[in-house]
């Protein structure tokens, strides 16, 4: 079982993320799960959204996760709420920053010794698809960590999720997702 | 008019509000009246999607509250349409005047029912206190436990509710969020075959027969209301179960995908089981054969059906257990719960040994985790080792302060 945890802001795209990548890994033949606390959240509220990967069903739906994978896609969370928290020794942390992993690090000791990478995806969305959302080039920096599947494969599952874009959204965010791949380290 | 039929993947990653949406289009309902509300709301905006991009040749009516909503489907069916609607929570309880009034009237209607806690406190996420609202209402209540069950139950729901040896409403329940607004793969019918196992509308007793003018709605005092009500009592008693197993049986056929009324999990050979609905029944399955590993012979019974209620099912499912909780997640305010209520009165008068207790878990979405369901079963095995209950009869899990119990 692969198990990831979001950390966003209602509005930032988390829910979207998660769902589209389940939608590309389910064509793979695994089984997926993505899912959301919600609450009364509006936007701009923290949240947090989750995905699992398993080669069997999963029935597991209780909302309590040990993830192996910490997203985070907004960089003001990091100091505002725990990323860490149920985390296990092996927990890799992918992080959207403009800052380095070592001044990250300094600046939230709860993330020391911990194996974190750090991209910056708000810069990146900005400058590709033209507006903070950070959801799609998280993913492209996940499967340069994780190794998942080739930026090939990928990148054309991704545009299938996003084919109710407009083309040149689509085209966006495929540059997105190659920059943050490239770019985080 | 003419509408366009929509290609589907075999497996889609939906997430079970988008999977009814999905069903109640492939179903091609004549009229869908709705006012939404969180958490069922993506269905009817789902419906309405479908509705306005060529999907659908029915009527969508907007209405200004859930009882108008209700009361359109009513009316609706009346005059002879196939009919459904979706809502949650303060919405059920507000059609709940109008719920009694589909049923009384023997109208085929299927309500999707996104579970929610109802206020105060106001709380937007899944408990069942909805479902256990409507289940005096004279209405067939299906429960699914993951959005491939949403997505199935809704044709099966069609099936039964519109048969017209049984010509009662039905609901299709889900958990709010945990399967509303859960995506997982659902394995889907193309529209051609789903369309084909609900079939065409039959209506009956319609008033928009004018060759054959019938009363709906009416008056009865002390000299009929009575074998009324007993008559739609009798028929849940005696004819919907057959027609639920066969529409199971059928659907099956279709769709390799096996229903039963009552769901038995890991119990032939269990001395300890837990019984109770929607997401948790698959969590708990998946505890159980985890505390197979550690020695305790672990099983789940889920309840498919909620109305009529399974009797004879439950008590062959749980008679030779030695120990059992139910599990009911929704505020009992002053009882031991609806399951352990429904579920000790089918053990009486029968020579079950099993020792039972009721827990109350859940309430506006708290979490069920895997280690509290561990705890469940150790606790269970105790009872069974101590040849007797070590618990008082009804517990709380989860809440936080002092340990509640009682009884």
């Amino acid at each position: 079982m692969l198990e990831i945890r979001w950390h966003s802001r209602a509005g930032q795209g988390a829910v979207t993320g998660a769902k589209g990548l389940a939608d590309v890994i389910s064509t793979t033949g695994k089984h997926v799960q993505a899912f959301a606390f919600y609450g009364s959240a509006k936007r701009g509220a923290a949240m947090t959204a989750y995905n699992r990967v398993d080669d069997e069903i999963i029935m597991n739906h209780e909302k309590y996760m040990e993830p192996d994978y910490v997203f985070v896609i907004d960089p003001a969370l990091v100091h505002t709420s725990d990323v860490t928290i149920n985390h296990k020794e092996t927990t890799k942390y992918i992080i959207t920053t403009h800052l380095s992993t070592e001044e990250l690090v300094k600046s939230q000791p709860k993330l020391e010794g911990k194996e974190v990478y750090t991209v910056d995806c708000i810069t990146i969305a900005n400058e590709t698809i033209g507006r903070p959302i950070p959801n799609t080039p998280m993913l492209g920096a996940f499967m340069k960590i994780s190794g998942m599947y080739e930026m090939d494969f990928f990148k054309e599952s991704m545009q299938r999720v996003l084919k109710k874009l407009p083309q040149k959204i689509v085209d966006a965010n495929m540059l997105a997702i190659q920059r943050a791949y490239d770019e985080v380290k | 008019m003419a509408f366009d039929k929509m290609e589907l993947k075999d497996i889609e990653v939906w997430d079970g509000n988008f999977a009814a949406a999905q069903a109640m289009r492939q179903c091609q309902i004549d009229v869908v009246a709705a006012y939404p509300i969180t958490p069922s709301t993506p269905i009817v905006e789902g419906y309405a999607k479908f509705q306005s991009d060529n999907f659908i040749e029915g009527e969508y009516v907007m209405v200004e509250s859930e009882h108008a909503a209700m009361s359109a489907c009513i009316g609706a069916a009346a005059a002879g349409g196939r009919v459904a609607t979706a809502t949650s929570s303060q919405g059920f309880a507000l059609m709940v005047e109008t719920l009694y009034q589909a049923s009384g009237m023997r109208l085929p209607i299927v309500l999707n029912v996104v579970n929610r806690a109802l206020a105060a406190p106001l709380n937007v996420n899944g408990d069942h206190s909805d479902m256990y609202l409507g289940r005096d209402s004279g209405w067939i209540q299906f429960d699914a436990y993951c959005p491939q069950d949403a997505y199935d139950l809704n044709f099966i729901a069609f099936k039964v509710s519109e048969d017209h040896d049984v010509r009662l409403p039905a609901m299709v329940h889900q958990d709010g969020f945990m399967t509303s607004h859960t995506a997982q793969g659902v394995h889907t019918l193309t529209d051609d075959q789903g369309y084909g196992f609900v079939g065409e509308y039959k209506p009956m007793n319609d008033m928009l027969d004018f060759e054959h003018p019938v009363t709906h709605g009416v008056q009865t005092e002390e000299d009929w209301h009575f074998e009324h009500k007993a008559r739609q009592h009798n028929d849940l008693m005696t004819k919907v179960m057959p027609k639920i197993q066969t529409a199971f049986d059928e659907f099956e056929k279709l769709s390799g995908r096996k229903y039963n009324i009552v769901e038995k999990y890991d119990t032939e050979d269990a001395d300890v089981a837990v019984v109770c609905l929607g997401t948790s029944v698959e969590t708990a399955r998946e505890v159980a054969k985890e505390m197979r590993a550690k020695g305790i012979k672990a099983g789940v019974v889920g309840i498919r059906v909620i109305r009529p209620f399974p009797f004879f099912e439950i008590q062959e499912a749980l008679k030779d257990l030695k120990s059992i909780a139910t599990l009911d997640r929704s505020n009992p305010n002053g009882a031991p719960g609806m399951l352990f209520n429904e579920v000790a009165g089918c053990l009486f008068n029968t020579d079950t040994k099993v020792l039972l207790s009721g827990k109350v878990y859940g309430l506006g979405g708290r979490d069920l985790t895997k280690a509290h369901l561990v705890e469940l079963f150790t606790e269970l095995q105790a009872n069974v080792d101590a040849g007797k209950l070590t618990t008082p009869q009804q517990q709380f899990i989860g809440v936080r302060g002092p340990k509640l119990s009682f009884l």
